[in-house]
C-alpha cells in the first residue's frame, strides 16, 4: 500500500502541469478504476476537504488519500511523493529553467500540453458530475445539484469568491436541503 | 552556519502558511515582502523569473517558487527546508479536518451538506479548467488539442491512461509547432505575444491566478 501510494502520487505529481487540478484525471484513473482504493463519493468528499484546507490542492489530496489508506505514514509518503518530481526537476534543472524558460522547445511543449490538460480537467469535471448524480435526468437530486453547481461556478468566476467560502456555503445549503 | 540558514528558510516559509489560506492569491506579494524586502535574499526581478520558471515545472506555482528560492539559497537542503515550511501547516490542518470529517460524516445533516458540496467540487474542477483554458486555448490548434484530449478520455475506455494523454500533449505540441513552421506558418505560442488584441496587464506573463492550485 505504501509503495502503491508512493508510485501513484509520484506519477500524479509528474503530470500536474498547470497545478494540482491537472492530476485529478490521473488520480481518478488510478484510485478509482485501477486500484479500487475508494469509491467515487469518497474521492469527491476528499477533494472537497482538500479544497477547504490551506495549501496546494495536490498535496492536500495526496495527504488525504494517503491518510485514508495508510494512516499518518501514508499521508507523509503520499505528500512526499507528490512534491518529489517537482523537487527533483528543480534540483536537476533549476538554474537552466530560470535561464532558458523562454526556450522554443519548452514553449512548444506547453503549447500542446496546456490545452490537453484543460480538456482533461474539463472531462474530469463531467465525470465527477456523473458520480454526484447530477446527470441523472430530471430527478430532484440532479436538478437541485445542477443549480448548486451553477451557483458555485458563478460565485467562483464572477464573484471571485474563495473556494473555501463557496464550499462552506454550499455545505450549509446542502444541510438544510438534504439533511 | 548552514544549519542556521536552513532554519531561517524553513521559518520564513512556515510564516507564509496563513497566506496560502488567503487563497494563495496573496503568496507572491508575501514572498516579495519576506524574501526581497525583509531578508534581502533576492532581488525583485528575480522573483518574477522564478515565478515563470515555477509555472513550467509540474505542481503548484507557489510551492515550486518556494522550492526554487530555497534551492537558490542553500541547494537541495534549502529547497527541502522551504518545502517543509510551506507544506507543514497545511498538512496539519488537513489531517485535523479529515479526523473531524470521519467523525461527523455519518450525521444526516453532514451527509446532506456533502451532497451539495459534491456539486460544488464539480464547479471547482470546472473552474480550474476555465482558468487554465483561458490562456491555454487561443487558436484552432490548441482548441483541437483540447477536444482531442476529451475525445481520447471519453471514448478511450480502459486503454487510455491520463498519463499517456499528457505525454502525447507535450509531444504533440512540439510536433505541431515544427510542422507548422515547415509550412511557413509560424505559431503564436501563447496569448501574450504581439498581435494579440486583448490587453494583457504588463506584469502578467502567464495569468497565474491562484498560486496554490
Amino acid at each position: 500500500m505504501i509503495l502503491g501510494l508512493f508510485v501513484v502520487f509520484f506519477l500524479a505529481g509528474l503530470v500536474s502541469f498547470g497545478g494540482g487540478y491537472a492530476m485529478i484525471p490521473f488520480i481518478q484513473e488510478e484510485v478509482l478504476f485501477r486500484r479500487h482504493w475508494m469509491d467515487a463519493a469518497q474521492l469527491t468528499d476528499i477533494i472537497a476537504v482538500a479544497g477547504m484546507s490551506p495549501g496546494p490542492i495536490a498535496a492536500n489530496i495526496a495527504a488525504a488519500v494517503g491518510y485514508q489508506k495508510a494512516g499518518p505514514a501514508g499521508a507523509v509518503v503520499a505528500v512526499t511523493a507528490v512534491v518529489l518530481p517537482s523537487f527533483l526537476i528543480i534540483l536537476a534543472a533549476g538554474k537552466l529553467l530560470v535561464r532558458h524558460r523562454e526556450h522554443p522547445l519548452t514553449k512548444s511543449a506547453f503549447y500542446g500540453l496546456r490545452p490537453v490538460i484543460t480538456g482533461m480537467i474539463a472531462w474530469a469535471a463531467f465525470t465527477f458530475a456523473q458520480y454526484a448524480g447530477m446527470t441523472d435526468g430530471a430527478a430532484w437530486l440532479a436538478l437541485s445539484q445542477f443549480l448548486i453547481f451553477a451557483g458555485s461556478l458563478w460565485a467562483l468566476t464572477y464573484l471571485h469568491k474563495h473556494p473555501f467560502t463557496v464550499l462552506i456555503l454550499s455545505g450549509l445549503v446542502g444541510a438544510a436541503l438534504y439533511g | 552556519m548552514k544549519a542556521r540558514l536552513l532554519l531561517s528558510i524553513f521559518w520564513t516559509f512556515l510564516k507564509m502558511g496563513p497566506f496560502t489560506f488567503g487563497g494563495g492569491y496573496a503568496l507572491i506579494p508575501v514572498i516579495e515582502r519576506e524574501i526581497v524586502e525583509k531578508r534581502r535574499w533576492l532581488g525583485k526581478g528575480e522573483v518574477a523569473d522564478i515565478v515563470t520558471a515555477a509555472a513550467s515545472v509540474p505542481g503548484a506555482v507557489g510551492v515550486n517558487a518556494a522550492a526554487f528560492i530555497g534551492h537558490r539559497l542553500a541547494g537541495a537542503a534549502g529547497a527541502g527546508a522551504a518545502l517543509l515550511g510551506i507544506l507543514l501547516p497545511a498538512f496539519c490542518i488537513l489531517i485535523a479536518l479529515l479526523l473531524a470529517y470521519t467523525r461527523i460524516k455519518d450525521h444526516p445533516k453532514v451527509e446532506g451538506a456533502f451532497t451539495a458540496i459534491r456539486a460544488t467540487v464539480v464547479a471547482l474542477i470546472a473552474y480550474a479548467a476555465f482558468l487554465i483554458g483561458r490562456s491555454a486555448v487561443f487558436d484552432f490548434t490548441t482548441g483541437a488539442f483540447a477536444v482531442a484530449a476529451v475525445a481520447l478520455l471519453a471514448f478511450g475506455g480502459g486503454f487510455v491512461h491520463p498519463f499517456g494523454v499528457v505525454v502525447l500533449g507535450a509531444a504533440g505540441g512540439i510536433a505541431a509547432v515544427k510542422i507548422r513552421s515547415r509550412f511557413g506558418r509560424p505559431t503564436r505560442l501563447d496569448r501574450s505575444e504581439p498581435g494579440q488584441k486583448r490587453k494583457e496587464k504588463p506584469n502578467e506573463q502567464e495569468p497565474v491566478i491562484d498560486y496554490m492550485i
